[in-house]
């Protein structure tokens, strides 16, 4: 972990309620793809924490929804303005566990971390299947930025508004490919659970306190006992999380 | 050269700085971070007979100028804070360390008192008896004067080492609790715990919290505490430990002025990680230009 003054070099709407955040300054605590940063927000106690979409060089990129007090503030971040930040917070995405045919499943606004660890497996030479789900196609984020990166998504959407119509777990293979990674709502990621039948690991999100493992705010039941979102995950084995 | 170091019941702190407990852990993630021997101590988390899984989440919710928590004094149990973590301890803190306990019977109590009354690392007791997110023990024995003394004398009757009970300001009268322990043998009292409170979501129309109630932290019960502690401080002669929302140098000065000896540092060390070093690093010049050469001369100066 280390805390970071950022400059806002962008924050601009990118789907319905999205906003694609970018910070410029020290990214040297990001070593994994889902790993994710707490950011201070002017007039708010608690920080905010964010999964990451891409970092590196000097620049790290974040897309949020607006949902509710703290995110609607964000809104009014100016290209400039500063940003502090606690960054390189949790465990992020096991690229190693991959194998030669990785599935990445990303819903709603927990499609930017996918993104990120997407570009991690390319770098890598490994090429991911994509399917992301959306409620809507004004909801839609980084499809096509995985088309330029050359993987080409699996889109449904539940009101069939773009790709295909249904949710995401409607158009996966449950059985083809070498590991899985998801990260979205919790009903998306419970059904995609109990719908895989190959292994893989899921990125959880709570309402933290800290953020860096102290205060034992973002509990979850795990077959390992009760366990941190924020310092032992937000990415935990499929397996381990009772929902 | 100013003097930032004080006397809590025979035991000197280089400076009246104790992180609380509750937001420091057991002081490992904080020891990747800074030097914790620069504290004066730190409480570790509250820890019960039995490990705890605590309440379910959500546990968390924002305030104006606070947060509220209700975790539910989630802890791995007397056994493994006994055998394993003041072990691992003692490679990142020299200091005597203040150890929080809490239980549901007076039974439970006397048995912590009695495990970490002879632990050579542990300086003070912190005895809880004002969590108010547990639902049997916890608050229940710190809201009532004769269960507060009953706990305090049974630590007492455990240890030898300085019994400090931690007391919570949604007592009906926390004085009456504060004289109840003093009687009882307590050597020196800390308040105030988390004030208990609530937020609704209005999209769900629901409690935030999964537990419905949970405890405001933060700056926002710095004057509820203030006036807590001046009110003890005018009702024992017992040493206090003040607390609640102190986040600067400035406000450690206040606590000191309305009787505390020592002073916890709480919520301030979630929302930054380096808040206690920053409080001790700007504590000399904000002592300077105040004209205090010793803080130890300022405890309950406010009151004349």
């Amino acid at each position: 972990m280390k805390a970071v003054k950022y400059k806002v070099l962008r924050n601009d709407p990118v789907a319905d309620g999205v906003y694609d955040l970018v910070l410029s300054g020290d990214t040297s605590a990001f070593t994994a793809p889902g790993q994710f940063l707490n950011i201070t927000v002017d007039g708010l106690y608690l920080r905010r924490p964010f999964s990451v979409c891409s970092y590196g060089g000097d620049a790290v990129r974040v897309l949020y929804k607006v949902v509710g007090e703290g995110t609607k503030k964000m809104t009014a971040l100016r290209p400039g303005d500063a940003v502090d930040a606690l960054t390189g917070l949790g465990n992020g995405f096991d690229a190693g566990r991959a194998g030669e045919s990785p599935v990445l499943i990303g819903g709603g606004i927990g499609t930017p971390p996918v993104y990120s660890l997407a570009r991690e497996l390319v770098k890598r030479g490994v090429r991911p299947a994509v399917y992301l789900g959306f409620n809507s196609s004004a909801d839609v984020v980084l499809a096509a930025e995985f088309v330029e990166m050359g993987v080409v998504p699996v889109v449904a959407t539940a009101d069939g508004s773009l790709g295909e119509k249904g949710f995401v777990t409607d158009v996966i293979d449950p059985a083809a490919g070498s590991y899985y990674y998801a990260c979205g709502p919790v009903p998306m990621l419970k059904a995609v659970v109990s719908l895989m039948r190959i292994p893989g690991e899921v990125s959880l999100e709570e309402r933290m306190g800290c953020g860096f493992g102290v205060c034992e705010g973002c509990a979850v039941r795990t077959t390992r006992g009760i366990l941190r979102v924020c310092a032992d995950g937000p990415v935990f084995k499929a397996e381990e999380v009772i929902w | 050269m100013v003097n930032t170091g004080v006397m809590l019941c025979g035991v000197r702190l280089d400076n009246p700085i104790i992180a609380a407990s509750g937001c420091f852990g057991y002081g490992e993630e904080f020891s990747r971070l800074y030097d914790l021997d620069v504290l004066g101590s730190f409480s570790f988390k509250g820890t019960t007979v039995a490990p705890r899984d605590g309440n379910p989440a959500p546990r968390i919710a924002d305030a104006p100028d606070g947060m509220i928590n209700s975790v539910g004094l989630q802890n791995p149990g007397s056994q493994a804070v006994r055998d394993e973590l003041l072990p691992k301890m003692a490679g990142y803190f020299h200091k005597p360390v203040m150890a929080n306990i809490c239980g549901s019977s007076v039974g439970d109590y006397a048995a912590l008192a009695e495990i970490f009354g002879v632990q050579e690392q542990v300086g003070w007791l912190e005895v809880n008896i004002s969590c108010p997110n547990v639902k049997c023990g916890g608050m229940s024995f710190g809201a009532d004067p004769a269960a507060a003394a009953a706990v305090t004398k049974a630590c007492r009757e455990k240890t030898d080492k300085p019994i400090i009970m931690k007391l919570t300001p949604n007592a009906g009268s926390v004085t009456d609790v504060a004289k109840a322990c003093e009687a009882a043998g307590a050597d020196a009292l800390s308040l105030i715990n988390t004030v208990q409170a609530m937020r609704i979501d209005l999209r769900r129309r629901a409690p935030v919290l999964a537990n419905v109630k949970g405890g405001l932290s933060g700056p926002a019960v710095l004057p509820i505490a203030l006036r807590c502690v001046w009110d003890v401080y005018e009702s024992v002669k017992i040493p206090l430990v003040g607390m609640g929302g102190v986040s600067t140098p400035a406000d450690v000065i206040e606590m000191m002025l309305a009787g505390a000896t020592a002073v916890e540092v709480g919520a301030a060390n979630l929302v930054d990680p380096f808040a206690c070093p920053k409080i001790i690093d700007g504590l000399p010049a904000k002592m300077e230009e105040l004209g205090i050469n010793s803080l130890s001369d300022i405890v309950g100066a406010a009151h004349g």
